[in-house]
């Protein structure tokens, strides 16, 4: 594989940069593999390439639909983070953040990883309360959490609405100064292109039309482009995992939901963290080229739509406002929608299943993107070792039956209730 | 923006009402033993379909009457609402 560098770019400068390798190949599916990736999203890229380098297993597909990068890892907001309470998600998404933090190097690639730092806002004494937990739960698991007053909150991000008439008046805030956010398209790009250099075949533009399941073992699966055998076949689908779980007869707590995101017109850099309103679900960052990157609420029904309805996106835009009032004068550049997985505890599923060689990631709710990495090691140590690491044991598929719930926020099974 | 017929109060914006999940689930029945596996269907599982999908909405903002939607989960078509009692 070519290696990206200052130096290989200077080098192909000279003959017009027509010389530059494919990333990956376009590959024809072989008859069969060792393992079947269903999924070429960020998960399903990050867990081939870790199957490929932890585990020594390359004779593998990964089989999309449409295009890599085309689904949810292009349409979040990229924002990576680990500002999480309970145990299992704490200890997961700091380990996803180590991996983060050596990505770009690790993938030869750059996946812009800019740990700009992550401020809550607290809008009532209460919920100082619940960040002051929240942060020291954080810290006893090693990671950085800062609880910030008002004033100190004021110096940090002097463009909200800091007036004393307000709904929602800015007590203060919770920070995680570690996290922050990545270019997402490079981070699918830079799993794909070591995957395929590893052996890799990702086969793009191939739906999954059905399964071979024989005596409770998985066989292989059934695609547009043909059938292909495997000893193994991972789930990497996201908002699509009840549609394939369908075809396998299967019922999961899952239900698909629609999330809005959108841009505005680039300006000037003004904000140099990742924001998020308390008194409602709207989150905000300032990309490279300007624009302000927003996000909140699912459009409150189930939905396979992958475009947003409008009282939604007003409804969430309303909230930007509340915070920053400067957000009313800028015109929106984009919105798209994302479908999720929207589990009934809010946590995700990456566990076995009842099928034997049938392997299941499934149910990243508002949370995908920062998991990426985490995600693919520990779905390819599940799948190469047949057993859950110790990262993911607690994301059983079988923890809603026996009431072992990671319900970080306390919403229950209303997974459209935010 | 849906536009939702309330069976009570004809066709109003999707603002007027409140989502409130899969009207096809069914919880077990009272007195009886009912199993994990039964608390665990009624309560988590869902098959979330593509397609066609029969739903409980609540006209939350209108005459506060829960009622069903036949709805297409792809294009949000709705091709019927009606009382709680009646089948879709």
């Amino acid at each position: 594989m070519q290696k990206y560098s200052v130096f290989s770019l200077i080098k192909n400068a000279f003959n017009g940069h027509k010389d530059w390798e494919v990333a990956w190949k376009d590959p024809t599916p072989k008859a069969e593999y060792d393992v079947i990736i269903i999924g070429g999203g960020g998960h399903g890229l990050a867990t081939a390439y870790y199957l490929a380098k932890e585990h020594k297993i390359t004779n593998i597909a990964i089989i999309e639909k449409g295009w890599i990068g085309g689904g949810n890892v292009g349409r979040n907001t990229t924002i990576v983070r680990s500002n999480y309470m309970h145990d299992e998600n704490a200890l997961f998404s700091e380990f996803s953040m180590d991996l983060w933090r050596t990505m770009s190097q690790e993938l030869n690639f750059n996946v812009m990883f800019s740990p700009r730092g992550i401020i809550n806002l607290a809008h009532s004494d209460a919920q100082m309360n619940a960040y002051s937990r929240r942060g020291n739960s954080m810290r006893l698991n090693g990671i950085d959490a800062v609880l910030l007053g008002r004033e100190e909150v004021k110096k940090l991000i002097p463009m909200a609405d800091f007036s004393d008439d307000v709904r929602f008046p800015i007590f203060g805030g919770l920070m995680q100064p570690s996290a922050g956010t990545a270019r997402h398209d490079g981070v699918a790009w830079g799993y794909a292109r070591q995957a395929d250099s590893m052996g890799v075949d990702i086969i793009q533009h191939c739906e999954v039309t059905g399964f071979d399941v024989s005596n409770g073992k998985i066989l292989g699966v059934k695609t547009s482009k043909g059938n292909i055998k495997a000893k193994k076949v991972g789930l990497c689908v996201a908002g699509s995992t009840s549609i394939l779980a369908e075809m396998l007869n299967m019922t999961l707590p899952i239900e698909t939901h629609l999330l809005q995101a959108c841009v505005s017109e680039p300006i000037k850099p003004l904000l140099d963290h990742v924001v998020t309103f308390g008194a409602g679900h709207f989150y905000c960052s300032q990309s490279d080229k300007g624009e302000m990157v927003m996000g909140g609420d699912l459009d409150g029904y189930n939905s396979y739509a992958q475009r947003g309805n409008l009282p939604t996106l007003q409804h969430v835009l309303t909230e930007g406002i509340a915070m920053f009032p400067f957000l009313s004068k800028l015109k929106m550049l984009r919105t798209w929608g994302g479908i999720m997985d929207m589990s009934m505890d809010g946590s995700p599923i990456i566990d076995k299943t009842h099928i034997d060689g049938l392997y299941l990631n499934c149910g990243w709710c508002y949370g995908g993107f920062k998991a990426t990495p985490a995600s693919g090691w520990t779905f390819a140590h599940t799948i190469a070792q047949d057993r859950v690491h110790k990262l993911n044991a607690g994301y059983s598929l079988n923890r809603f039956n026996t009431g072992h719930l990671i319900d970080e926020k306390g919403l229950g099974t209303k997974t459209w209730i935010s | 923006m849906l536009y939702i017929k309330c069976p009570y109060c004809g066709m109003r914006s999707q603002n007027e009402f409140a989502y409130g999940g899969d009207a096809t689930v069914k919880r077990p029945e009272l007195n009886k033993e009912i199993s994990d596996q039964e608390w665990d269907k009624f309560v988590y599982l869902r098959k979330s379909p593509r397609g066609k999908h029969i739903e409980l909405w609540h006209h939350i903002s209108g005459c506060r009457q829960w009622f069903k939607v036949h709805r297409d989960t792809l294009t949000h078509k709705i091709y019927k609402t009606a009382e709680i009692r009646e089948e879709i």
